[in-house]
C-alpha cells in the first residue's frame, strides 16, 4: 500500500515554532528512553509482543514503535485511570490473568503456546474471544473486555501516542505555540502533511 | 507513560507567594492564614464552582483559604501538546464504578489540579433553557430547581462576561440576551460540516460559544486552534478557573493550598462545621474555619461529607435527608462518525466550534421527556484510536485502515440529558486510598428515557452526518460531564442543600459545584456552574450584611 502522506514526518517540525520546549523534551522521552522491563515476566514479555505484532502489526517499518514496554512500565509504576468496575480484580491481577487465559486457549485449541501459532490460528482465536467464545480460566473480566477494553485500547493508544504513527495518518503533531490558520474544509496549512492524490 | 515534571509534586502557593500562571517561572503575591485563626470560609476544591466563589467571596471581603488536591500549574510550561502527558491533569485516584451502565471515570469527566476540570473542558458555554429549571411544573419530568432561570440571568451575564465568552451575535435558541462579549471564532471544518448538515436537515445550527478568546484579553492571547484543548491550553487563550478566577481571588487577598487533600470536615459541639483536615507535604493539619465550602464536584463531594461521619452525624454530614450522593447524572455522548471524501482535519480548532440546540429546545415529535445539543467533534489520535479499537474491535490492517482516514474523518456527538434517579449514587467503598480514607463507589444505570434520548439521538446524527455527505457512518457510547448527588431544594426532606447553596443541616456548611444541579439539561454544566457560584456568592455577601450567616 503507498503511503498516505510521502515523505512527511512530524519530527521535521522538531525545531520549527510548532514544538515548544516542553513538548521536545516529552517527546525525547518517549523517544528515547523506552522502559525497560520491570512487571512481566520473561514469558508474558514475549506473549505480548506477539500479540501486539498481529493485533497493530507493523512488518512495513523498519524501527517498530515499541508497546509491550509502556504496558510494563505502565503496570509498574501503578498507573492506569485509576477506576475500576466493581467485581472486577485491579489492572495487574487483570493483566496477569488475561494474558494467561490467552496462552490456555492456545493449549486448549492447538497444544501450543499463543507464539508458536502461526498468522490464521491467531487471528481465529483471537476472534472467538472477541465474539466471547473461550473455555475456562477467565477469572474477573471476560475474555471480550480484557482482549478488547484492556490489551487493544491500550496497545493501539501506545501506538498512536508515537510520532512515527502521526506521520503515517497525517496527523499535525505538536502544535504549540503555532496553531493553524487555514481551519476550512480542504485547506491546510504549509506545515501540515500533504496527501497522496 | 512518564513521571510528568517535578513541580507535578511539590507544593507550589507557599511562602507567601503563588505561580503566575501567565509567566515561565513567574510568582504573584498571595496572602496567607494561619491553620489556628479561622479564616471565614474554607473552600474544598477550587474547579468551576470553587475558584469562582473564591473570587466572589475574597471580593466581598471575605478571608478565604481554597485547597486543592493536585498541583498548581503554570501552562506555559508545564502543558505539553501531547495526549499522553496531559493525562495528569485527571483524577485518576483509586475509585469503583458499577451499576448496569458502569461510567468511565478519570479523563472523562474529572480533573485534579488548581482550577478543576475546567483547565481541560472544552469550553462550550451554553446557557440551560430556562424550563429547565421548573422542569416538573413546565416540562412534566423530573424536579423543580428551587430557583428559575430568572434569578440566574444575571449570573450568566456575569459568567460570559467574566471568561469574555467568543460567541455569535444572535444565538438562535433561548431567551433574547445581549451579545456576547467576544466576537464568534471562525468556523472549522467540523463545524462547516454541522452547519452543512444541519441545513440539510432544516434545522437551525450556530457557531459555539466557547471559553477561549478570539482576540486578546490581558495577557491570554487570541486562541491559535491549536486543537489540544481537553488536554490542556498551553497559551492561556483559554479562559480557565486556573487563569481567571483564582488570579482573581488571589488579588482580593484568597489563600489557594495546592497538592492539599481534604479528608474530613471537624463539627463542633454545637453540632456546626469548625474547620477541615487536610494532608499537604506528607502530614494532616486542621484549618480552622467560620463556614466551610464544599465543592470538589460530584463524586469527592459527597464522599467528603460521608467520610466527615460523626457521632452528631453519624450517616454523614448534611444528610439527615439521606439524599448526599443520590440522584447522580452524567450526559449520554452516543456520538456518530463518518467518512468524507474532503479533506476534513478535524484536529484544528477547539473541538465543538459548531452547535445545534434544536432538539433542546423542540418538545415535539419526540418519544421521550428532556433533550440534547450537539456538536461537531475533533478526537486526537490517541483518543480516536480507543475510540476505533473498542468500539468497532478492528486490529490489524483494518485498524490501520480505520486510523489512516483520521484527516477524512468527522464526527456529531450529542450531551444527551438523563434523568435524576436516587439509584445512581456515590456511596463509600470498605477499601481506603493511600490517604487512608474510604474510596467513593459510584452506581449507575440509564433510564428508559435515557436510551430513548441516546437513540434518538444517534439515529439523528447519522442522518444529519449522512445529508452532509458522510459516508460509512457509524456510532460509538460514552458519556460526559457529573451532576446531581447533592441537589438543592426548598425542602429539606428532599434535598441537601437550599437554593443558596446552605445545608439544612449544618448552617455554616455550604456545597458550591456541580452536585447541585437538580436536573442535567441537555448542555455542558460549566457555565451553570459558575453562574450557581456567582449567585451563591452574592447571596452569602447579602447574609453577611443582614447578620444571617
Amino acid at each position: 500500500m503507498p503511503e498516505r502522506y510521502p515523505g512527511y514526518d512530524v519530527l521535521g517540525k522538531w525545531n520549527s515554532p510548532s514544538f515548544d520546549a516542553v513538548t521536545r523534551e516529552v517527546l525525547a522521552r518517549r523517544l528515547g528512553a523506552v522502559p525497560k522491563r520491570r512487571f512481566f515476566t520473561r514469558g508474558e514479555w514475549e506473549l505480548l509482543e506477539a500479540l501486539g505484532a498481529h493485533l497493530i502489526p507493523q512488518s512495513k517499518r523498519a524501527d517498530p514503535i515499541p508497546i509491550t514496554p509502556w504496558i510494563d512500565a505502565m503496570l509498574a509504576d501503578g498507573g492506569g485511570e485509576g477506576f475500576h468496575r466493581v467485581g472486577e480484580p485491579r489492572d495487574a491481577e487483570v493483566w496477569r490473568t488475561g494474558l494467561a487465559a490467552i496462552d490456555g486457549e492456545a493449549r486448549r485449541r492447538h497444544q501450543a503456546r499463543f507464539i508458536d501459532l502461526g498468522p490464521p490460528m491467531r487471528e481465529a482465536l483471537l476472534r472467538d474471544l472477541r465474539a466471547g467464545a473461550a473455555g475456562d480460566g477467565w477469572s474477573g473480566v471476560g475474555p471480550r473486555r480484557f482482549l478488547i477494553d484492556f490489551l487493544l485500547k491500550a496497545m493501539a493508544a501506545i501506538y498512536y501516542s508515537h510520532p512515527a504513527a502521526w506521520s503515517e495518518i497525517g496527523f499535525g503533531g505538536p502544535a504549540s505555540p503555532r496553531g493553524y490558520v487555514r481551519l476550512q474544509l480542504g485547506r491546510r496549512d504549509p506545515w501540515e502533511a500533504g496527501e497522496a492524490k | 507513560m512518564s513521571a510528568g515534571p517535578a513541580s507535578a509534586h511539590t507544593t507550589r502557593a507557599v511562602a507567601g507567594r503563588a505561580p503566575d500562571v501567565f509567566e515561565r517561572g513567574g510568582w504573584t503575591p498571595m496572602r496567607q492564614n494561619a491553620d489556628r485563626e479561622a479564616v471565614d470560609f474554607a473552600i474544598v476544591g477550587t474547579g468551576a464552582g470553587g475558584a469562582t466563589l473564591a473570587a466572589k467571596l475574597a471580593e466581598a471581603g471575605f478571608t478565604v483559604v481554597a485547597f486543592d488536591a493536585g498541583p498548581y500549574w503554570r501552562p506555559l510550561e508545564d502543558f505539553a501538546s501531547d495526549e499522553t502527558e496531559q493525562g495528569k491533569l485527571f483524577w485518576t485516584d483509586e475509585r469503583l464504578t458499577g451499576g448496569d451502565d458502569p461510567v468511565e471515570l478519570g479523563a472523562n469527566n474529572s480533573g485534579r489540579g488548581v482550577g478543576g476540570s475546567t483547565v481541560h473542558f472544552s469550553m462550550v458555554s451554553l446557557r440551560f433553557r430556562p424550563e429547565w429549571f421548573k422542569a416538573r411544573s413546565r416540562l412534566g419530568y423530573g424536579t423543580d430547581w428551587p430557583l428559575g432561570y430568572d434569578q440566574i440571568a444575571p449570573y450568566y451575564d456575569e459568567v460570559e462576561r467574566a471568561l469574555c465568552v467568543s460567541g455569535p451575535i444572535r444565538y438562535p435558541w433561548g431567551p433574547r440576551r445581549r451579545r456576547y462579549p467576544y466576537r464568534e471564532h471562525p468556523l472549522n471544518a467540523p463545524g462547516e460540516l454541522l452547519a452543512r448538515g444541519a441545513r440539510a436537515m432544516g434545522i437551525k445550527w450556530s457557531s459555539t460559544p466557547l471559553a477561549t478568546v478570539s482576540a486578546p484579553r490581558g495577557k491570554s492571547p487570541p486562541c491559535v486552534y491549536r486543537g489540544f484543548c481537553i488536554h490542556g491550553c498551553s497559551t492561556n487563550a483559554k479562559q480557565s478557573a486556573l487563569i481567571v478566577w483564582i488570579p482573581r481571588a488571589l488579588k482580593a487577598g484568597a489563600e489557594v493550598r495546592d497538592l492539599a487533600m481534604v479528608g474530613r470536615i471537624e463539627v463542633d459541639a454545637a453540632g456546626l462545621a469548625a474547620g477541615v483536615h487536610y494532608h499537604r507535604d506528607g502530614e494532616w493539619r486542621f484549618q480552622r474555619a467560620r463556614n466551610v465550602v464544599v465543592a470538589g464536584y460530584a463524586i469527592e463531594t459527597p464522599r467528603l461529607l460521608l467520610n466527615s461521619a460523626c457521632p452528631a452525624f453519624p450517616q454523614g454530614l448534611a444528610n439527615r435527608s439521606g439524599l448526599v450522593g443520590t440522584h447522580l447524572m452524567v450526559h449520554g455522548g452516543n456520538a456518530a462518525w463518518g467518512t468524507f471524501e474532503e479533506e476534513v482535519r478535524w484536529n484544528k480548532g477547539p473541538p465543538n466550534m459548531a452547535v445545534s440546540e434544536h432538539w433542546n429546545y423542540e418538545d415535539r415529535g419526540k418519544d421521550f421527556h428532556g433533550g440534547y445539543a450537539f456538536m461537531c467533534q475533533g478526537p486526537l489520535p490517541r483518543e480516536w484510536a480507543r475510540t476505533v479499537a473498542g468500539t468497532r474491535g478492528l486490529w490489524g490492517e483494518g485498524l490501520h485502515a480505520e486510523m489512516e482516514k483520521y484527516n477524512h474523518m468527522a464526527g456529531l456527538g450529542p450531551v444527551c440529558e438523563s434523568d435524576a434517579q436516587a439509584r445512581n449514587r456515590v456511596e463509600l467503598a470498605d477499601e481506603v486510598d493511600s490517604y487512608g480514607l474510604r474510596i467513593p463507589r459510584v452506581t449507575y444505570a440509564f433510564s428508559d428515557n435515557d436510551r430513548r434520548i441516546q437513540r434518538h439521538a444517534v439515529a439523528y446524527l447519522s442522518e444529519t452526518l449522512r445529508a452532509a455527505g458522510g459516508r460509512d457512518i457509524w456510532s460509538s457510547d460514552d458519556t460526559s460531564h457529573l451532576m446531581g448527588s447533592c441537589r438543592m431544594g426548598d425542602d429539606p426532606a428532599t434535598s441537601v442543600v437550599d437554593a443558596d447553596g446552605r445545608s439544612w443541616d449544618i448552617r455554616n456548611l455550604w456545597i458550591c459545584d456541580g452536585s447541585l444541579f437538580c436536573t442535567s439539561g441537555g448542555v455542558n454544566p460549566s457555565l451553570t456552574i459558575q453562574a450557581l457560584a456567582c449567585r451563591v456568592g452574592d447571596r452569602i455577601a447579602a447574609m453577611a450584611r443582614r447578620g444571617e450567616l
